[in-house]
């Protein structure tokens, strides 16, 4: 089946000081900016958005279109009357209704790419028939569309699941890839925390019976469609507030443009000479100077900004949850998993008073072998790689191997006659001092120093004689150091969240350069901790995947449940990650800081703009009354009629020059705040200024060129 | 521009930097109610103006009962004012026996508004049309009563920003009555003083008839002036006793005098930035705003001296000598007063325009066309370098929400200042107040532009609402566009040129008063009432930070852009044109 979703195989890995490679910087299955198909979809998209009822949303290209109306009409009456200067105004008319299409062509790109991903997310929706069990305890062939909450269905290997449910029996092997893209299955088991499975995700191997949690319409993939085509997108609050800024600009310059007329009347009256300016030429003032660029740009910027979360395998539920993911201030991330690997290693090999090492390593594999956990893997792995102790095969009937339990903590083997152990150091001290042993004297001070730095000490004993300590390490992530580095210069504290004891906890804390940390950390430790950041006016984002991390989920600001998840979970986040990747947490906030940068950008451009233009149209409109007023056209443009319109096709063309940039969000550079605005206040509130001069200047010079104008 | 010059202008805002924190820290002590030096001697007189009016003293309003008060506060003053102007006849302290004639419904209602907003457009001569009674009981404690509103709003909003979690924005009757007893009375009293030491007048004789040296007669007015001067300054008021305002030898009698006019006009508005740092637990946050100030006064100044001492370049094509010399001022004297010379006249010009005071010692009307572009534009932008006493503060503080609003998003946060979220509720108030000034001045501008009247009719006896101009062309245009821009930014200086005390004017620049103030301030204790209720946000690494440089340049950039787009094409049919008209030798 093709994924639906592009897949992420790798993990992009920190490196510089460059965030940009936070989020990956091509996606291998991403689709390219200008797809063909979504182009094309786009483009007849922007004729369908011409309706004045759905382009009243957006203040400003309404009133574009109403200006590219009027002009039209009074082009039609002076075509009619043969008055009036035709061609300039049926090129002024083209380049307003341009203007108002460029606009919608954003808007329809950022939602195309969104329609053309649920798309291919509906074709995996195929009705299954679902094998439901009913309350005599057999099981009738329903379709998977009607199955509603609390019903409980049986899929064998090779069945689709039929709904969003829950594990309550048995063991299974789950392809998710319709959901996730990662081609891997994975386990779901009744129970714990991995009963959560997914309509439409197909069962590999094994029996499983599932409880129905979702009704017909509300799944997860319905959800996800939704989600992913925006149509339950809702305006975020700062979008909000922004639309609200430009449309109060529009309405001051309409202002302006309205009152020019009579100060225009007084002034030719005044002069004797020139006329008033047309109503096409005031129209282009108005349309020129109200912010067209981010009116035209700013609800394609919000979809897009969904959408690279989206990309990133990431579910936002709402835009206002990736927005609030740029203002986080403190970060929780759990230790395992996400700041260390997930798996502890032994590092190295501390023999007691009178034993050599040979000999505890030696004792510390043998204990090891039957130990498929990642920690016994390692501990044999560093007897063989220090002490070049081959992994030897023991014979299953000579030997008993004696499994870890909660109960015990140590596991190991019993061999001819050694009853081989290892385990947490208490365990081991009162395993040997039972059978008559003693406990040396710097046993517990070699496993305090472990623990102090960080690691785990596992005692190590052949029958009553303790032999040493193994040194187990977490083994902190490549490039995590320098990731919570840049975290702390874009003002976002890392706080660890870890089980272990304080001593450990601070180790590591110290080792991965987190700014705090939380150690025995229960659920209910971290909702207080997220409760008192929050109350010091934090925000505050976490990620988990357990029922009892609901609470917390839900606290958070910006909550990323683990796919891999409880339903609880899922419910209580914001954001659900596909991958089940921890780690993603930072790009979340790289995505929300790009997006919020991506606005204030084009914003301050569009308003910036504004300067050059009245330098072309303030001087044309009037160089006949005043030509005096000739001294402000610096630019140097030919005629009137080539000053306006190149005032009005260098603010249609910017729209769609800088769509790539509202698509793909500005580039982000993990910056304090004050480095970052003296950046891109000079990019785009200097280069706003200064940029349409020379553009202006060449479409003249292209207009005069070819007899346009 | 003369060394000179620079010197007295770069001395003048030394003084004021030296004032500024001094009193600022006075001003935050006072509004929040501590105990300052000034307690043991003027405590019984506020607790004793709170017993007689009936306040509660420790009882705070929410912004709708603030606004609410203020409004009553403004427009019962108005009643008052109004009222005494229509029966000065009959009231005491009228030695020449002024009466309603003097001052019509429209003309009263106009007045009345003036000096209520804080305006103090004068379309009258004060010593033609006022008694002393009017003048004291009248215009004098309306220059007291809306200067103290002012700072009480201004205060109100900084409360906004400097409390978390809160409902209230402090208490109108108190905060006025604080600012009056605490601020604006032990300076005017002393101010006052100084002005009588200058050679001020301060009496309640009728006027002097004086007959000159070549035997004529001349009428000298006379008037308890020093006290209102001084308050008039203080305040940013404008309103001169006299129709010559600062340029009239009893108003402004020396070049120290003229000093201490200007330091009065900028003390206040100067300090609150002060007050303002202190009361947000930041003094930085303050001087980043004086910054901001400090340098749009220079820029504003230096274009304006500039342009006067440069001068009329035809007179220069005549052969006139133009330059500086040790025997002349050279430049622009035209409408200057020669005891102030070019460099205090263009400062004055400038100061009373960054504020919102409107007094004048020259004639805006006779400068080069970019030297009166300074003081248009300067309005335009809301007063707010320095600005009026609260109403500076204010005004910059909606223009820090805008540049916040607008930039800040370009360090990837949702905007915050000070710690509190500027969102969809701040943002409408904020544009809602400048799209309320921004109406004003251009709808009123582009109807007076256009709008024909039948001669000798009551709205318009001169005919259509052009004809009241004395010069044609741009810079007739610029003289509407003076009046309806000093009305709405309640500063009341005069381009003069245009003759306004008629109907249709007193009316449409009242209105445009009553809009420019409450239209602006209202929206914005209505964001106060919004800010006040929010949590403080931690300040990080990654907070936009709003006290160095770069901020500074950030304010300065959107109060020249956003406050001036909306302008420019107005501006440039006015004193834009007329200057190159200017140079290419048409004059108006």
């Amino acid at each position: 089946m093709p994924t639906a979703i592009a897949p992420r195989t790798t993990q992009p890995q920190a490196s510089g000081d460059d965030l940009t490679s936070l989020l990956p910087k091509k996606l291998a299955h991403a689709r390219p900016l200008f797809d063909p198909s979504i182009v094309a979809r786009a483009t007849k998209a922007s004729f369908a958005k011409l309706n004045p009822v759905t382009l009243l949303k957006n203040p400003v290209m309404f009133v574009v279109e109403a200006g590219a109306a009027l002009t039209t009409v009074f082009l039609i009456r002076d075509m009619a009357t043969g008055a009036g200067d035709i061609g300039f105004q049926v090129q002024i008319s083209l380049w307003l209704w341009f203007t108002v299409l460029f606009a919608n062509f954003a808007e329809a790109m950022a939602e195309a790419r969104g329609k053309a991903q649920a798309d291919a997310l509906r074709k995996t929706k195929t009705d299954v028939i679902a094998k439901r069990l009913t309350s005599a305890g057999t099981l009738e062939q329903v379709a998977g569309s009607s199955l509603r909450m609390g019903d409980v269905v049986v899929c064998d290997a090779g069945d689709l699941i039929p709904g969003d449910g829950e594990v309550i029996e048995g063991i299974a092997t789950v392809d998710e890839s319709v959901i996730t893209g990662e081609s891997a299955p994975v386990i779901r088991e009744s129970g714990g925390d991995r009963s959560a499975v997914t309509g439409g995700t197909k069962v590999l191997s094994d029996q499983i019976r599932i409880k129905i949690t979702s009704n017909p319409g509300e799944t997860f993939l319905d959800r996800m469609i939704a989600l992913v085509e925006g149509a339950e997108r809702q305006k975020t609050p700062n979008e909000v507030a922004l639309n609200i800024l430009i449309a109060g600009l529009t309405l001051i310059f309409l202002l302006a443009v309205v009152t020019l007329q009579p100060f225009a009347i007084f002034s030719v009256a005044q002069a004797g000479s020139g006329t008033t300016p047309t109503v096409a030429v005031l129209v282009s003032l108005l349309v020129c100077l109200i912010p067209t660029t981010i009116g035209g740009l700013l609800s394609a910027i919000g979809i897009a900004g969904m959408d690279r979360v989206m990309q990133h395998n990431v579910l936002a539920m709402s835009g206002k949850a990736v927005e609030a993911a740029g203002d986080v201030n403190s970060l929780l991330l759990d230790k395992t998993g996400t700041i260390t690997l997930g798996n502890r290693q032994a590092v190295e090999f501390l023999p007691v008073n009178g034993v050599t090492s040979e000999l505890l390593a030696d004792a510390a594999q043998l204990s090891s072998l039957a130990d498929e956990t990642p920690e016994g893997r390692s501990v044999v792995v560093l007897a063989k790689e220090k002490y070049g102790l081959r992994g030897r095969h023991i014979p299953e009937h000579e030997a008993t191997f004696i499994p870890f339990t909660a109960y015990t903590r140590m596991s190991g083997v019993d061999f001819e006659g050694r009853q081989l152990r290892k385990g947490s150091t208490d365990a081991i001290a009162k395993f040997v001092t039972e059978r008559g042993g003693e406990v040396p004297g710097n046993f517990q001070e070699m496993s305090d120093r472990i623990a102090r730095a960080g690691g785990t000490p596992l005692g190590v004993a052949d029958g009553s004689r303790l032999l040493g300590v193994i040194h187990l390490k977490d083994v902190v992530k490549g490039g995590m150091k320098e990731r919570i580095g840049q975290l702390r210069r874009m003002g976002i504290r890392s706080i660890m969240i870890t089980g272990d004891n304080p001593l450990t906890a601070a180790a590591i804390a110290a080792e991965a350069g987190v700014d705090d940390f939380l150690a025995q950390a229960t659920p209910k430790d971290k909702l207080e901790y997220i409760r008192k950041e929050q109350a010091e006016g934090r925000l505050v984002a976490m990620t988990g995947d357990g029922t009892n991390d609901a609470p917390a989920l839900a606290q958070a600001d910006v909550g990323l449940a683990m796919n891999t998840g409880t339903a609880a979970a899922k419910e209580a986040g914001n954001m659900v990650d596909l991958d089940s990747n921890p780690t993603k947490l930072i790009e979340v906030v790289a995505i929300g800081k790009q997006l919020l940068i991506t606005r204030g950008a084009l914003t301050t451009f569009s308003i910036a703009n504004d300067v050059a233009k009245y330098f072309a149209i303030i001087p044309a409109m009037f160089m006949v009354t005043y030509p005096a007023l000739a001294k402000l056209n610096i630019m140097g443009l030919h005629t009137s009629r080539s000053a306006v319109l190149s005032a009005v096709i260098f603010n249609a063309l910017i729209i769609i020059a800088l769509v790539p940039l509202a698509l793909r969000g500005v580039k982000y550079r993990p910056l304090d705040a004050a480095s970052l605005l003296r950046r891109n206040l000079l990019v785009y509130g200097i280069g706003g200024l200064v940029a349409p001069f020379p553009g202006i200047w060449v479409i003249d010079q292209l207009l005069v060129a070819l007899r346009l104008a | 521009m003369t060394t000179v010059g620079i010197l007295q202008i770069a001395i003048f805002l030394g003084l004021i930097l030296l004032c500024t924190k001094p009193l600022g820290s006075f001003m935050a002590r006072v509004f929040d109610g501590e105990r300052t030096f000034l307690h043991p001697v003027l405590r019984w007189l506020e607790t004793l103006t709170y017993k007689v009016a009936g306040v509660k003293e420790d009882v705070e309003q929410k912004w709708t009962h603030y606004a609410a008060s203020l409004l009553s506060f403004s427009i019962f003053g108005f009643v008052i004012l109004y009222a005494l102007q229509r029966l000065q006849g009959v009231l005491p302290l009228n030695p020449q026996g002024f009466g309603a004639a003097q001052v019509s419904p429209d003309q009263a209602f106009n007045v009345a508004t003036s000096f209520v907003t804080n305006t103090n457009w004068q379309w009258y001569a004060g010593e033609a049309t006022m008694s002393y009674f009017v003048q004291m009981a009248g215009l004098a404690v309306q220059n007291f009563a809306s200067a103290a509103a002012g700072m009480a709003v201004a205060i109100a909003l900084v409360r906004g920003f400097a409390r978390q979690e809160k409902k209230t924005i402090g208490n109108f009757w108190v905060d006025t009555t604080r600012a009056t007893i605490y601020v604006l009375l032990p300076i005017s009293i002393l101010g006052a003083l100084f002005f009588v030491s200058q050679g001020v007048v301060q009496n309640l004789v009728p006027y002097t008839e004086a007959t000159t040296v070549e035997g004529a007669k001349q009428v000298i007015a006379q008037g308890p002036v020093a006290s209102q001067e001084a308050i008039k300054q203080l305040g940013t008021n404008g309103g001169g006793f006299f129709n010559a305002n600062s340029a009239h030898p009893f108003e402004n009698p020396t070049p120290l005098s003229n000093l201490f006019a200007m330091l009065l006009i900028f003390l206040i508005p100067a300090a609150l930035t002060h007050t303002f740092g202190k009361m947000v637990g930041d003094t930085r946050q303050g001087w980043a705003i004086f910054a901001a100030m400090a340098v749009m006064f220079l820029i504003g100044v230096f274009v304006c001296y500039g342009f006067e001492q440069s001068g009329n370049p035809n007179l220069a094509k005549l052969g006139l000598q133009t330059n500086a010399t040790a025997g002349q001022s050279g430049g622009n004297m035209e409408g200057k007063e020669v005891r102030f010379g070019i460099a205090n006249s263009a400062l004055f010009a400038t100061v009373t325009t960054d504020a919102s005071c409107g007094a004048v010692n020259s004639m805006h009307d006779s400068y080069t066309p970019i030297g009166g572009l300074v003081p248009i534009f300067n309005m335009m932008t809301g007063e707010v370098i320095f600005g009026g006493v609260g109403a500076g503060l204010y005004g910059i503080l909606l223009y820090c929400i805008l540049a916040v609003f607008i930039a800040g998003l370009m360090v990837g946060r949702t905007p915050e200042y000070l710690g509190k979220k500027i969102e969809q509720k701040e943002v409408k108030m904020a544009m809602l107040a400048v799209i309320a000034t921004a109406f004003s001045i251009l709808f009123f501008t582009a109807l007076s532009s256009v709008i024909p009247f039948p001669e000798k009719g009551y709205w318009n006896p001169p005919g259509a609402a052009i004809n009241n101009l004395n010069n044609s062309g741009a810079h007739g245009f610029s003289e509407i566009l003076y009046a309806y821009t000093s009305g709405t930014a309640n500063n009341g200086s005069a381009f003069a040129g245009i003759t306004v005390n008629t109907p249709w004017y007193d009316l449409t620049i009242g209105l445009a008063m009553w809009i420019g103030r409450f239209l602006f301030l209202i929206p914005l204790l209505a964001a106060a009432g919004n800010l006040v209720a929010k949590k403080r946000v931690a300040a990080t690494a990654g907070t936009f930070p709003t006290h160095g440089p770069l901020f500074v340049g950030l304010l300065v950039g959107t109060v020249f852009i956003v406050g001036a787009l909306t302008f420019i094409p107005a501006l440039s049919l006015g004193p834009i044109v007329e200057h190159y008209l200017m140079h290419a030798g048409n004059t108006f």
